[in-house]
């Protein structure tokens, strides 16, 4: 069965074990490390293009932005029309949900509507505040909403209806959209182009 | 503040038992009587935390710097395993009296995965405080990496007195030993899904 | 034992979850779902195969002393592997598994694996050990999935065939243990006669 072990076999084995185990890693992650750039490219696009209204003439997505509103800094990326006019702004929110960060994609016309949002990470609970994903009646009262309504829920003196029985996720998700329709609004203001 | 809340939450609402489901086979293998169940908490307490230190400070200066992140995995393990056995070594020596107590604990920690989840948790994980979120700092880790250990010292220790008084009971020959057990446990979690909300 | 016998007896006989009772972590934390329990069975059984494969290869020339660490090692770069493929090709998979992929490193079932079995027998006998305990994992995962996703949230495999909510309880962490414990019942009552 297994050899009889010696200080010298002993080391030998397990450098020779860890040598060999780290070459492959080197070469498995050499030939990941573009996959994974690429896939987490794609799924960051997607969803850009997700929130982003449709249009039938050629648009172009700028590279990521950085702006700052009230402490917090946000991540944006504009959509761009063939002429270079920003037609759209996808905003990346963050704000903190029931279970941990909560982080929505926002897209938003540079007048303040909001055109459609889509979760892109967070931790809440399963089968209830997990709901701001699938929700079709919470997510579809964001879709179009006009700048000059307060993204509010009904309980804190606003309109939009929360999700069943997840009040802090709604607050959050809530939180997070209306954030990005500020931002938006303080861009158009400084930088319009 | 922060540290309270870290306590709170790590130690009720997101016990690592029973909420996360880290660290089970030992809890099932173990908690039959309490005080084997004392000693392995008391072990599991001692390896979470220094591991956690030791791994939070490689993470920081060795894996980081070089852009080596995806070597979490097996670096944190090999740590983790060679100071099970040093702990064992170097208690050996200066306390026997305390090896006596965690000695035989100590092998069955390195496949514990309440320790590598805690590594690898307080490395790549921003944690919440109020309404902003951030990665622990070196201190915060070890409080956190603490704080856990002293819920999965609770639930066992609780689970292990229930567990004593269930082998007396007369239950339905099917479910005699782990699955009572394990249905108990459920209803423990259930208990403590009450404390969730709380920070 | 006959080759089909080193599979099946994965399956009934020494199933990982319900006689063995190894590998509780993932089997809890991961079964919100039936996709959710099939996909990290995959994972472990990917892992599983090809660990027990390289152990049995190189368990003759270990010293004996040194056997677990260069086991942890072996198993450890399998994971990370897989950890860097799953990144590469399947990222919505591996952000739900989440932690619960590296931890596959310290799943008893794999270590298990390779000190009960992979370490005593041929290659061949060990993949083929590999496939059956793997399958036995997946099932058990798929099984406990499946009872969640029904009594939680009214679906199977992500079909939804009840309106409304379900109990939620399920889909939490308690439900977990109560369907597990169950489960383990109907196994004992079944597999005894």
């Amino acid at each position: 069965m297994a050899a009889k072990s010696n200080l010298v076999n002993m080391t030998v084995c397990l450098t020779a074990v860890c040598l060999v185990c780290a070459a492959l890693l080197g070469v498995v992650y050499a030939m990941t490390y573009q996959p994974i750039q690429d896939a987490s490219l794609k799924a960051l696009n997607a969803s850009i293009s997700l929130v982003l209204p449709a249009s039938e003439q050629e648009v172009s997505i700028s590279e990521a932005q950085t702006a700052e509103l009230g402490g917090k800094s946000y991540e944006y990326f504009c959509q761009l029309s063939s002429e270079g006019s920003v037609t759209a702004y996808a905003v990346k929110s963050v704000t903190i949900g029931f279970g941990g960060p909560l982080t929505v994609m926002v897209g938003v016309l540079p007048d303040g509507t909001v055109v459609a949002t889509r979760v892109l990470s967070h931790s809440e609970t399963p089968g209830l505040g997990a709901k701001c994903e699938t929700d079709t009646h919470f997510l579809g009262q964001f879709e179009g909403l006009a700048p000059d309504v307060p993204v509010k829920l009904a309980k804190d003196g606003g309109s939009l209806d929360a999700i069943t029985a997840s009040t802090i996720t709604s607050r959050a998700y809530t939180l997070a959209v209306s954030n990005a329709v500020e931002l938006v609004k303080s861009l158009g203001g400084s930088e319009d182009e | 503040m922060d540290y309270i809340i870290i306590i709170v939450s790590a130690i009720f609402v997101n016990n690592i038992l029973l909420a996360q489901f880290l660290g089970i086979c030992p809890f099932l293998g173990v908690s039959g009587k309490l005080s084997t169940a004392t000693g392995m908490s008391g072990a599991v307490t001692f390896v979470i935390t220094l591991a956690t230190v030791v791994t939070y400070l490689i993470n920081r200066y060795l894996l980081v710097p070089f852009g080596l992140e995806f070597l979490q995995t097996i670096s944190f393990i090999l740590v983790i395993a060679s100071l099970v056995q040093m702990v064992e070594i170097v208690l050996k020596k200066i306390s026997p009296s305390l090896y006596q107590a965690l000695g035989i604990f100590l092998p069955l920690i390195t496949t514990n995965c309440a320790v590598l989840g805690v590594a690898i948790t307080v490395v790549t994980k921003e944690f919440t405080f109020g309404d902003s979120s951030h990665m622990l700092s070196l201190g915060e880790a070890t409080v956190y990496a603490l704080a856990t250990s002293v819920g999965y010292a609770i639930a066992m220790i609780l689970f292990a007195g229930l567990r004593e008084h269930l082998a007396g009971n007369d239950v339905p020959k099917a479910f005699k030993g782990l699955p009572i057990a394990i249905i108990t446990v459920g209803i423990m979690a259930l208990a403590f899904l009450g404390f969730s909300g709380m920070v | 034992m006959s080759k089909l016998g080193i599979i099946t007896k994965g399956l009934i006989k020494e199933n990982p979850t319900f006689v063995l009772v190894l590998g509780m972590c993932p089997t809890l934390a991961t079964t919100t779902s039936a996709i959710n329990g099939l996909e990290m069975g995959l994972a472990t059984m990917f892992v599983l195969i090809l660990s027990n494969i390289v152990i049995s290869a190189i368990a003759p020339v270990v010293p004996d002393k040194v056997h677990i660490p260069v086991y942890i090692v072996v198993i450890a770069t399998f994971v990370t592997i897989l950890q860097l493929l799953m990144q590469a090709y399947v990222p919505d998979v591996y952000a739900t598994l989440g932690l619960f992929i590296p931890l596959i490193v310290v799943n008893c079932i794999v270590l298990g694996r390779a000190e009960a079995f992979a370490g005593k027998n041929s290659v061949g006998d060990s993949a083929l050990d590999g496939i059956g305990i793997g399958l036995g994992f997946t099932l058990s995962l798929t099984v406990i999935g499946m009872v969640r996703e029904i009594l939680g949230s009214g679906a199977i495999f992500g079909w939804k065939f009840l309106p409304g909510d379900g109990m939620l309880a399920f889909v939490m962490a308690p439900g977990a243990f109560i369907v597990l414990g169950y489960l383990m019942v109907l196994f004992n009552k079944l597999a005894k006669k």
